[in-house]
């Protein structure tokens, strides 16, 4: 039979593109997309400069011991103390570099978290419906309704009240903030599945007689993976700013181990404000600049792999 | 000869915020081994939701099949349990959609949607899923098929697509295959290619195939046995020669009339005036009176049952009906 030569000599179909077709994949089709939108390239490149700063800089610095100084006490930025001193007499760069650490630590590790937990529960219940489908959309429903910042203090409270040593603190504010987080996430993941399901391949594979497991895991999966890297990144961005509130209110990770929240906290009288803005400027662009990027970069990656928006 | 499928008065009915949509209301079709079967009617009818009956995809809170029975080679499907008709889904009776583009995974090379059902029902290892793979894309027609193994489905073009899903459709060697509007969505010249193929595959493989179209012209080209449907009811059955000399039910004759003739050029095309009848709407009556010219009293208040009109020709008309003529 030769029946398809016609098919195969049209313009734009298959004869040239598919010697194309054998490198490219849908991945380096997205990324070369990606890489044309200069806003999100910047937004990554500035994330990437922030983890890199705040990860290396401290071995660098001659001051990451931490040292107290009295004698250095709130003095103002010099050529030895690039951002001046605090109440301590710590270098503050050194210190902005470990807090951007732990804050950035902290924001991925609850992302993970998240989207772990969202990720699956969001599976099973938009996947396998019934009774499963109902706890787990009840549960979120009801942690979606009670906005998450009281809910995050009251935990911070509570912390506090048991007296938790500042060195847990870090890792009960990550599983916090993955429970406030998931619920939007599962929510999400779950919508998506939703649709999926009722799209013709999805059909298409109960058709074919292939099993469960195997339409779960090599047909809907790949297709909620771009759903899941776009909410991840947003979601690391979300995470960071309510560390930093936490934090700043003394009620997420608290001192001596720092973060950019409690950094700012440490700030927080007027003297220091007004007469001392090397103390808070630097945690708070610090904040700001890598919460803008991270969502810069989140929405440049939606505009690519959003499935609604069709490829 | 023995029925391969064996569809008696099914019944799947959706229920709906505005009441009950009977999609198919009594259907009864069989379809011989070797035979090739098409379903036509106007869009709306019930023929996908037949179709989708069979295949067990009718499910969910609001379709149901409501009524009737479907055994394939002497197996109830209705009565089937999930993990039994997964081994007859794909592997005794595949099925053809009518986009093959929305059909095939996005995300996924065709050369993994190709192995799939072979490692599933066959229990091939990858290796030999793939070499049998790559005969199936020759057999289907295209050419320099490692090269389309590794494409995505966004690179093929429609008529392309159609082939790959027909190879994956027939890896396992159906006895039956479901075609529904395989060719609708394709271009003329593609179109003929495909029904070639389906055509040729039914002769090599001797399977049946149960088509679903609108256009009597597909209908020509393949059917042995054709079932005309219209608003979920059957209304006219027989040889494909017979009925389509010889259409009795006044739905038919226009299905015929609207066809176009090659080389026959007409300005405008007849079509069948008025619209398929809204399904929540009617009552106890031929479902086609207030389309139909001959239209009678008994028409609108009585429901016509599908009766012999010898050649072995069936259709449910009061035309062909003593019953009604004494009701006059
Ligand atoms: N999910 C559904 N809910 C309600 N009605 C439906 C649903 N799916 C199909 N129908 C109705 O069933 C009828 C038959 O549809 P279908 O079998 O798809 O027609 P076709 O002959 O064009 O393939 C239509 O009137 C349609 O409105
Ligand atoms: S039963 Fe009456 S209305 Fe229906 S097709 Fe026959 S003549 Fe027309
Ligand atoms: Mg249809």
């Amino acid at each position: 039979m030769s029946l398809a030569k016609g098919e195969l000599a049209g313009p734009g179909k298959a004869g040239a593109k598919a010697k194309a077709a054998a490198k490219s994949s849908l991945w380096s089709d997205s990324l070369r997309r990606l890489l044309k939108n200069k806003l999100a390239v910047f937004g990554f490149a500035v994330v990437v400069f922030m983890f890199a700063v705040c990860f290396l800089g401290p071995m660098f610095s001659p001051y990451a011991d931490n040292k107290i100084n009295m004698a250095l006490m709130n003095k103002a930025p010099s050529a030895k103390h690039w951002l001046g001193n605090d109440a301590l007499g710590r270098d503050v760069l050194t210190r902005v570099l470990q807090a951007g650490r732990i804050s950035l630590t902290v924001g991925l590790a609850s992302m993970v978290l998240s989207v772990l937990l969202g990720g699956l529960l969001g599976i099973i219940a938009g996947y396998y419906r019934g009774v499963a489908d109902q706890i787990i959309m009840r549960v979120a429903d009801l942690l979606l309704t009670i906005p998450s910042l009281p809910l995050l203090f009251i935990a911070g409270a509570l912390l506090s009240e048991w007296k938790v040593p500042p060195d847990y603190r870090m890792y009960i504010v990550m599983i916090m903030l993955a429970i406030v987080g998931w619920p939007g996430l599962a929510r999400m993941v779950r919508g998506q599945i939703l649709s999926l399901r009722e799209r013709e391949f999805m059909q298409a594979t109960t058709v074919l007689g292939l099993r469960s497991r195997r339409k779960l895991f090599n047909h809907l999966f790949p297709n909620l993976v771009p759903l899941l890297i776009v909410i991840a990144t947003l979601n690391i961005g979300g995470a960071i700013l309510s560390e930093s509130v936490l934090s700043f209110f003394g009620l997420g990770v608290t001192p001596p181990t720092p973060t950019w929240g409690n950094m700012i906290d440490a700030a927080n009288n007027m003297i220091d404000f007004e007469k001392r803005p090397w103390l808070w400027i630097p945690p708070g662009l610090s904040i700001f600049v890598t919460v803008v990027a991270i969502n810069i970069f989140g929405d440049g990656l939606r505009d690519v792999l959003d499935p609604k928006k069709g490829r | 000869m023995k029925d391969l499928l064996h569809i008696e008065q099914l019944k799947t009915h959706f229920s709906t915020e505005a009441g009950t949509v009977r999609a198919v209301d009594g259907v009864s079709l069989h379809v011989r081994a070797g035979e090739t079967v098409c379903i036509v009617g106007e869009s709306g009818c019930g023929k996908s939701i037949t179709a989708m009956s069979v295949m067990g995809l009718v499910e969910g809170p609001s379709g149901k099949v409501v009524g009737g029975a479907i055994e394939f080679d002497g197996r109830d499907l209705l009565a089937m349990k999930a993990n039994e008709l997964r081994t007859v889904r794909g592997n005794d009776i595949a099925m053809i959609f009518q986009e093959p583009m929305s059909s095939l995974n996005p995300v996924l090379k065709i050369g993994e949607q190709i192995v799939e059902p072979l490692m599933e029902h066959r229990k091939l290892s990858r290796k030999e899923a793939r070499a049998r793979a790559i005969d199936l894309i020759t057999l289907v027609g295209i050419s320099r098929p490692e090269q389309i193994m590794d494409s995505y489905p966004h690179e093929l073009s429609g008529g392309m697509l159609q082939r790959v899903m027909i190879a994956i459709a027939v890896s396992c060697n159906p006895k039956l295959l479901i075609a529904d509007e395989p060719t609708t969505a394709l271009d003329v010249t593609i179109q003929a290619q495909i029904l070639d193929l389906l055509r040729s595959l039914k002769d090599e493989g001797g399977m049946s195939i149960l088509l679903i179209t609108h256009d009597l012209g597909v209908v020509a080209e393949m059917a042995d046995y054709v079932v005309v449907m219209y608003s979920g009811k059957v209304v006219e059955e027989g040889e494909v020669v017979e009925l389509f000399n010889n259409p009795k039910h006044p739905y038919t004759q226009g299905l015929l009339k609207s066809k176009p003739i090659i080389n026959q050029r007409k300005d405008t095309l007849y079509s069948i005036p008025g619209q398929v009848p809204n399904p929540l709407e009617l009552t106890e009556s031929c479902y086609f009176h207030d389309r139909c010219q001959h239209c009678m009293e008994i028409c609108r208040t009585r429901e016509p049952k599908l009766k012999d009109v010898g050649q072995g020709q069936k259709t449910a008309c009061w035309l062909y009906e003593e019953e009604a003529l004494a009701h006059v």
